[in-house]
């Protein structure tokens, strides 16, 4: 068993690489925090008028901030009851 | 005035009930008067890990309550005369804690302790961050492993944005890097993280490297700190990142694979 592993070893790349890859990704996406602190404001008040008109859920609106080559985009997402 | 070090992490499980004893005990060890506190209400387990939890009769959340003093509440080790442990409740929840309340006991605790160890609960939710709220040093500790580095990297924003230190806007928190649960063959394999790839990504002051030891566990089976266990390669790697804490300037060990020898290598596992 011992002797099988000894030489399976040699052979095995690990998935450590991958692991730091995503790992560096996902740290710098933290960093930069989950865009600017008026979100869940701005969220909160997108519902409150899509409500004036459509029943929606509470998670029926989202908003994100997508950082694209210099660019900010800020994407909104509403869903509509069916 | 007391030095106040948390023990922290973010993800759970990963060592900072282990660390706080051991930490604390080591301090202890070099004659400072040394007081650890568990803060993880409702899942108090330092005490079993300090082999003291028959002789809780108070616990953190009493004292802030003002239903015992301080002096009630504290458990005095018994192998030695500098070490105390302030045990959390396992009834209650974190909602019992308030900032001013944990503010006023490690006030108190400052009077009469060098160091002040605070064990702190997973999470970064209120548990967690009032464990850190009035550090003066920060040990993240980290295992290498995705989300256990991830999580270490959120929590090391957490120590410079919402501590005492900052909102005071004094000198920030002190903060170290301790990898736990390290495997010298399973980074060779490539299947564990090394510990350059790690330090590359949290880019903290290394304090020390624990290496993943079956000692742990029979130093928490018996309700002694793994530091007291001087045999082993943790117990040893734990007594030299106390040595660095306090000053001293001491190689890393047991970060390479150890050289076995043919027959070990066939028969060994
Ligand atoms: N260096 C190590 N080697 C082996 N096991 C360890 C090591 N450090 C911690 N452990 C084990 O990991 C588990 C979690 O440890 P603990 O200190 O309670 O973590 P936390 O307080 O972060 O939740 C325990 O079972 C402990 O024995
Ligand atoms: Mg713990």
């Amino acid at each position: 068993m011992a002797l099988l592993d000894y030489f399976r070893q040699r052979k095995t790349s690990g998935s450590a690489a991958i692991a730091k890859e995503r790992l560096q990704i996902l740290v710098a996406h933290d960093r930069r925090g989950g865009g600017p602190s008026y979100l869940p404001q701005l969220q909160h008040d997108i519902l409150k008028v899509i409500r004036k008109y459509v029943a929606v859920d509470n998670d029926a609106v989202s908003v994100h901030v997508e950082q694209n080559g210099g660019q900010e985009i800020l994407e909104l997402n509403i869903v509509l009851p069916d | 005035m007391a030095r106040i070090i948390v023990v922290t992490s973010g993800k759970g499980g990963v060592g900072k009930t282990t660390t706080s004893a051991a930490f604390a005990m080591g301090l202890a060890e070099r004659g400072f008067k040394t007081v650890v506190i568990d803060f993880d209400v409702g899942l108090r387990n330092l005490d079993l890990i300090m082999g003291c939890e028959r002789r809780v009769v108070y616990d953190f959340v009493n004292v802030i309550q003002g239903e015992a003093n301080v002096g009630q509440a504290l458990i005095k080790d018994k192998r030695n005369p500098n070490l105390f442990i302030l045990p959390a409740s396992q009834t209650r929840d974190k909602d019992a804690l308030s900032i001013e309340g944990v503010g006023k006991v490690l006030e108190d605790l400052g009077r009469e302790f060098e160091f002040i160890v605070c064990d702190s609960p997973a999470g970064i939710e209120k548990g967690a961050t009032l464990a850190m709220y009035y550090a003066d040093d920060a040990i993240v500790v980290t295992n290498p492993e995705v989300s256990s580095v991830r999580d270490s990297d959120r929590m090391i924003g957490i120590l410079s944005s919402k501590s005492r230190r900052a909102e005071q806007n004094l000198e920030g928190i002190r903060e170290f890097l301790l990898v736990t649960r390290y495997s010298p063959e399973r980074v060779q394999r490539g299947e564990m993280l090394a510990l350059e790839d790690v330090q590359e990504i949290l880019s903290l002051e290394l304090i020390g490297v624990i290496p993943e030891s079956t000692s742990v566990l029979n130093a928490s089976n018996s309700g002694v700190p793994v530091i007291m266990d001087r045999e082993s390669s943790a117990g040893q790697a734990y007594s030299d990142m106390v040595s660095r804490y306090l000053g001293e300037d001491l190689p890393h060990r047991f970060l390479k694979v150890e050289k076995k020898g043919l027959l070990g290598r066939l028969f060994g596992g």
